[in-house]
């Protein structure tokens, strides 16, 4: 199930400082897009909104029908850090955002989503025993087992190794195909981007606006060492250099 | 051989309290060698007067500890979660706080009389500040961005609190009950001094009243065994309950 995502005009300010400067973006269902830009120029923030917890702005977000002025279960977000319950154990994290938890449907739910992001035999371990990639995982699953309509990743793993970073895009990538969420991601990763999105949309130094939007023509599933993307990859990075030059430096 | 280690101490000092005694360091009526002792531990016993004063004794410290840390953990959790409360409740706290707990005891005496009630209430004021204050330190330090996974659920504030704030705030709590436990045994000492008939306090009062330092080494060895086993129960519970937590002394469970 998913539902297009469209946002008009997004202004906010931080109290004099002026972050989102009328942001405009329309997301069609289950599309992945990934939005990137210099450091502090107001990516998280937009997801931030999106996500219903910060409700302080001007414009307009929609999902599907629905306008945002809130939380809502049709939404899922997946944060930098695996921000799970330390307290509780793999399953019972995944479980977490499910109404009815206790029950056999939600419990096969769960197993089935585990598994999904490969840590089907790890339902019973505590966080603590987890890997930074594991625990990035769980964070996955628990956001995918509501079966968001949108699904908003802020810099998902950008806290991880090369190796196991590509590893879990290409979990992220699974997962997308099996429940089809339309898909928001933040990263500073250019790869990561042209790799995982349909469309990369480029932002400018705060406040933030959209200067650029690039599509990634190639089929899924796409080799990371396919010259288009390579090309791409070339592309983002001038346009952002052209941008503001101290980037060079971040990617 | 670890389960040895925590025995070595206890021995060396019973030992090194036999020696100076046998050697006449210590003169017997001073310290009395551990066989008196516990003769006389023996002799309470067989007139039943040991049993009652360690029932008594462990019956207010429960009834005290019951009673303070159930108020601390309801004040505590209303404290914790609401702005408000807190604003209005949080200075007169503190302020009663750094009234040293045993000034009470006069006022109590007064007020309440010298049977049960004055005795009880003093291990609960005891208990309740340590519960009290740690729980709301605990609730305050509850990481925010876990709450905010919470609120991306959209879950109600009570279903915040109660599966978000007072788990993460439960190692504070159980560190809070166990510096309230040891208040309890503190202060059901310093209420058996004030005209009671029974109990490991009184005991030692009454002990010293009659030159008895055989029977004050039974009253002190008996307050240090129930202190320490109490303790160790609300150990095993913390154990057993913050398995998750990622620390040093979790490290070995795991």
């Amino acid at each position: 199930m998913s539902t297009p995502l469209r946002l008009d005009q997004i202004r906010k300010r931080y109290d004099a400082t002026e972050v989102l400067a009328g942001v405009d973006l329309e997301v069609e269902p289950s599309e992945i897009v990934a939005l990137v830009g210099p450091s502090g120029c107001g990516k998280s923030t937009l997801l931030r909104l999106v996500s219903g917890l910060d409700v302080r702005f001007d414009g307009r977000i929609a999902v599907g029908d629905r306008e945002v002025r809130g939380p809502d279960r049709t939404v899922g977000v997946v944060f930098q850090e695996p921000r799970l319950f330390p307290w509780l154990s793999l399953a019972d994290n995944v479980a977490f955002g499910l109404p009815d938890r206790g029950s056999d449907g939600a419990k096969a739910l769960v197993r089935e989503t585990l598994g999904v992001v490969g840590l089907a035999d790890f339902a019973g371990a505590l966080p603590k025993e987890l890997s930074g990639g594991m625990a990035q995982r769980a964070a996955l699953a628990r956001a995918l087992v509501t079966e968001p309509q949108v699904l908003l990743l802020d810099e998902p793993f950008s806290s991880l190794d090369a190796f196991t970073r590509m590893r879990l895009q290409d979990h992220l990538l699974a997962a997308w195909a099996r429940y089809r969420p339309t898909l928001v991601l933040v990263t500073h990763d250019l790869d990561e981007a042209v790799y995982l999105a349909d469309r990369v949309v480029l932002f400018s130094d705060r406040p933030a606006r959209v200067i650029d939007v690039l599509r990634v023509a190639s089929r899924r599933p796409r080799d990371r060492r396919d010259p288009n993307l390579l090309g791409l990859r070339v592309a983002l990075l001038e346009a952002l250099h052209l941008e503001r030059s101290e980037l060079s430096a971040v990617v | 051989m670890r389960r040895l280690t925590p025995w070595i101490l206890p021995a060396a000092i019973v030992a090194l309290w036999w020696g100076s005694v046998a050697t006449g360091v210590f003169a017997a009526y001073q310290l009395p060698p551990p066989p008196v002792v516990i003769e006389a531990a023996a002799n309470l016993w067989s007139r039943g007067l040991l049993q009652r004063d360690l029932v008594t004794t462990i019956g207010r410290v429960l009834f005290g500890f019951v009673i303070g840390s159930t108020a601390a953990l309801v004040l505590g959790t209303v404290t914790g979660l609401s702005r408000k409360v807190s604003d209005a409740v949080e200075p007169t706290m503190q302020a009663l706080r750094t009234v040293p707990t045993l000034a009470w005891a006069p006022l109590l005496l007064l007020w309440l009389g010298i049977d049960e009630a004055p005795k009880v209430t003093l291990v609960a004021i005891g208990a309740f500040f340590p519960v009290y204050v740690n729980l709301v330190a605990g609730i305050h330090d509850v990481d925010r961005t876990l709450i905010e996974v919470a609120r991306v659920y959209d879950l109600s504030s009570a279903a915040i609190a109660r599966r978000v704030v007072i788990p993460a705030s439960l190692p504070n709590l159980l560190t809070g009950l166990r510096l309230g436990l040891s208040q309890s045994w503190l202060f059901v000492v310093v209420a058996e001094f004030f005209g009671a008939s029974a109990g490991l306090g009184f005991r030692l009062t009454d002990s010293q009243q009659s030159s008895r330092v055989d029977l004050m080494f039974v009253g002190l060895l008996g307050l240090a065994i129930l202190g320490k086993v109490t303790d160790m129960i609300l150990h095993a519970i913390e154990d057993r309950t913050l398995r998750w937590r990622d620390t040093i002394a979790t490290q070995a469970l795991a």
